[in-house]
């Protein structure tokens, strides 16, 4: 059964106001959650004010501005700064997304920056997801080319017509904006994959040289695993790469009638 | 060896901004619930009209009233926004309208014309049936 509300210890209570930077002209508010491991407190919600003309335009610019000038102890997942890594990915604004690509300047109101964990998952240390199970789940569509022909001298061939039905597949970067932005995976990660792992399952199904394609199937049909998706559309809109998994879970679903008939 | 850590939850709705697919989503399943207690009023309208006079007088002296009205227009609407939500679904389980401005316009036209049918239905009853 869902549950709409948080647990008790997840409650979101309090939270320090930073003061302003010193000798700052033009500054842009973030509120950022915060949750600490070690002191037994519930999370809460800091409030910073980031010098703009001290700092890059992106989101993650002033995260890493406030860890630099104000306050050390934020912790973040960040790499590449460029949307290639996928590290970044938390809830801006609210919506999911990556820090490194999300302009400070974008938010809704031009208010203050909200930025929390990415959705529904258990919190690390006040930034930084526990993704275990979003891996997990990827590890469980086998996600590596299965073939039982005996393997070529060379490579394994394909038409440039094949290679371009992988296209808006291949690009996911398993930064889990999508999955965790989906209703339907908030309430049943345990058993539904969600939007990350589906459309990564419809990227070897598509695979013109996979040779495992109805044993892939046959992992899917199940009421959770594949049918929890509701078309609510937030993957799609979530992706940082334009990517769009609830159409690769329609066509896993057509791929299921298909192959019946 | 420490304790094992009681990690809190990340916050979903409580931080998720609401988006229109997502609202329409939640509709569909209120309406399509909606639609139980919509099928109980019209088994018992019909029942009644079967049973005699008295018993019809009675379901008609309650759908008759500014609430029963009310219910009866809710009921309308559930049933023809569920309607054409669902032809919104089937459209997209048939793996059309998934480009950001084909999504949009779906589940604007389900919303509107969900509401624009529900209004022509009255209208047209009012105007044949004489608003009984």
């Amino acid at each position: 059964m869902a549950e709409f509300t948080l647990p008790k210890n997840s409650k979101i209570s309090g939270g320090k106001a930073w003061p302003k930077p010193a000798g700052a002209t033009e500054t842009r508010e973030f509120r950022v959650y915060r949750w600490n491991p070690d002191d037994g407190k519930n999370p809460s919600v800091d409030t910073y004010h980031v010098d703009i003309h001290d700092c890059g335009p992106m989101v993650l610019d002033g995260l890493i501005w406030i860890k630099n000038n104000i306050d050390p102890t934020l912790t973040f997942r960040r790499s590449c700064r460029e949307g290639v890594c996928g590290s970044c990915a938390m809830n801006i604004d609210g919506q999911n997304t990556l820090a490194c690509t999300k302009s400070m300047h974008d938010v809704a109101a031009g208010g203050a920056v909200k930025v929390n964990p990415l959705p529904h998952q258990p919190v690390v240390k006040d930034l930084v997801p526990d993704l275990t199970n979003f891996y997990a789940q990827y590890a469980s569509i086998e996600p590596w080319l299965k073939t039982t022909t005996p393997t070529p001298q060379k490579e394994w061939k394909q038409s440039h017509e094949d290679r371009e039905k992988l296209d808006g597949l291949y690009e996911c970067i398993l930064c889990a904006c999508c999955s965790t932005s989906c209703p339907s995976y908030w309430w049943n990660s345990d058993r539904f994959l969600g939007p990350a792992a589906l459309l990564q399952a419809n990227r070897w199904v598509t695979d013109s040289r996979d040779e495992a394609t109805g044993e892939r199937l046959d992992n899917l049909e199940d009421p959770f695993r594949l049918y929890r998706c509701h078309t609510i559309m937030n993957c799609a809109k979530a992706c940082p790469k334009g990517l769009n998994p609830s159409e690769a879970i329609a066509e896993l679903k057509l791929k299921m009638v298909e192959r019946q008939i | 060896m420490t304790a094992r850590i009681e990690r809190p939850i990340s916050p979903h709705l409580q931080t998720y901004r609401v988006t229109l697919t997502m609202a329409l989503s939640v509709i569909h399943r209120a309406t399509g619930i909606a639609l139980y207690f919509g099928t109980l009023l019209l088994s018992w309208w019909l029942i009644a009209a079967a049973s005699g006079p008295g018993a019809y007088a009675n379901v008609q002296a309650f759908t008759g009233s500014i609430i029963g009205k009310l219910i009866v227009f809710g009921y309308t609407w559930a049933l023809l926004h569920h309607l054409c939500s669902g032809f919104r679904y089937f459209f997209w389980d048939l793996g059309y309208g998934f480009k950001a401005n084909e999504r949009e316009a779906l589940t604007w036209g389900a919303l509107i014309a969900g509401i624009s049918l529900t209004v022509l239905v009255w209208i047209v009853a009012y105007t044949v049936g004489g608003g009984r």
